[in-house]
């Protein structure tokens, strides 16, 4: 457990994590370091491959589509949307934390299943985008756009748009899952009983890096 | 553990005040919606304004400062102690050389490629057929979504 040390405190001295916070969440760290080196070993790959090629698709003329929105030229707002169910579900994950700090078992509930709610409809923004991109006639080895200045484009562009979101939307299906699991937990009093929610602070890590790839991910497929 | 004094603040008071978690989703927020407005601003004045290197540039910038953001405040980093941040921090640093290595690495390709392969180079210069079926104009209304 995070304690507050006073200053001077001798952390090297052995008997205490010299890191202050428990093994479990030090070990949720590292792991999501090795993560982030995964995700952007796939990134780079991604930019190595772009800077490589003479031409691109324009992600304005690819990503413009609303649902249920018909023949509307609306580049970025979808994903931006997105974006903003991600961060919101962020926001009510740290709250989660905030209400365990506090022993507060029923807001711990709430938020949670506030969070879960978020991931949900993340999942379903990408599944949407996913089959409109389909029925356009992209997919892994099939890329139907051209390049911005109007020559063939390679299907580079649709294998390393697949890849990589489908790869992070991995990833937040099982972050969802990780916290339907904490939330039982949570309903059975598992955390109540043993007297701190550090569990939700793990989760919570790995649900904040989820949406921190995302940035990335957002960046360097809809807006360069 | 025993001979760290634990201050009353660590575990009962809200060690976690939600004030900066609002204020944290609002910049998030806030950079998103500005980062939507410079590429509508781009597309607008058809490429001219913000020019792309620059527009590319700041892109980055914001996105630096919203994963400073979410690291720091969501994941807590900040309020970590200094050997926890550094322990994450300076692996981190490998990103730098790893980012501009490999992105040298394929534009040299590519330049190479350019200069010596001719015949690959004629051969990107070749545009598409024109009555390609999903050019912006001939978007069909009835189309999959």
């Amino acid at each position: 457990m995070a304690q507050m040390a006073p200053a001077g405190t001798k952390w090297w001295s052995g008997g205490k994590s010299p890191f202050n916070v428990e093994y479990g969440k030090l070990m949720m760290w590292y792991f999501l370091m090795s993560d982030a080196f995964t995700f952007g070993a796939f990134l780079i790959s991604y930019g190595s491959i772009r800077f490589a090629t003479n031409g691109w698709p324009d992600p304005n003329e690819v990503f413009k589509a609303f649902p249920f929105i018909h023949g509307v030229n609306l580049p970025l707002v979808f994903v931006s949307l997105m974006t903003f169910i991600l961060i919101a579900s962020s926001v009510t994950m740290v709250l989660a934390v905030a209400a365990g700090h506090n022993n507060d078992q029923k807001g711990v509930t709430k938020y949670m299943i506030l969070t879960i709610i978020g991931g949900l409809m993340f999942l379903g923004c990408q599944a949407w985008e996913w089959t409109h991109l389909h029925g356009e006639g992209a997919w892994w080895g099939r890329n139907p756009f051209v390049n911005a200045d109007g020559t063939v484009a390679t299907t580079n562009f649709t294998n390393f748009f697949f890849t990589i979101t489908g790869f992070h939307g991995f990833h937040v299906f099982s972050g969802v899952i990780i916290n339907i699991i904490m939330l039982i937990k949570n309903l059975r009093g598992d955390f109540a009983k043993r007297g701190h929610y550090l569990m939700i602070e793990k989760a919570g890590l790995y649900w904040h890096f989820v949406d921190l790839v995302w940035v990335f991910v957002f960046t360097c497929f809809y807006l360069l | 553990m025993e001979n760290i004094k634990t201050i009353d603040t660590g575990h009962h008071e809200p060690h976690f005040d939600t004030k900066p978690i609002w204020r944290t989703f609002w910049i998030l927020l806030g950079i998103t919606l500005f980062e939507l407005l410079l590429a509508t601003i781009h597309i607008k004045t058809d490429g001219k304004f913000p020019p792309k290197l620059a527009l590319n540039g700041m892109y980055l910038i914001l996105t630096c400062a919203k994963a400073f953001y979410i690291i720091a405040e969501f994941m807590h980093l900040r309020h970590e102690i200094k050997n926890m941040i550094m322990t994450v921090a300076i692996p981190a640093t490998l990103f730098i050389w790893f980012i501009i290595a490999f992105l040298w690495d394929g534009n040299s390709y590519r330049e190479l490629r350019n200069r010596y392969d001719r015949h690959h180079f004629e051969q990107q210069q070749v545009k598409a057929p024109p009555t390609e079926e999903h050019e912006p104009a001939a978007k069909k209304p009835g189309a999959a979504e």
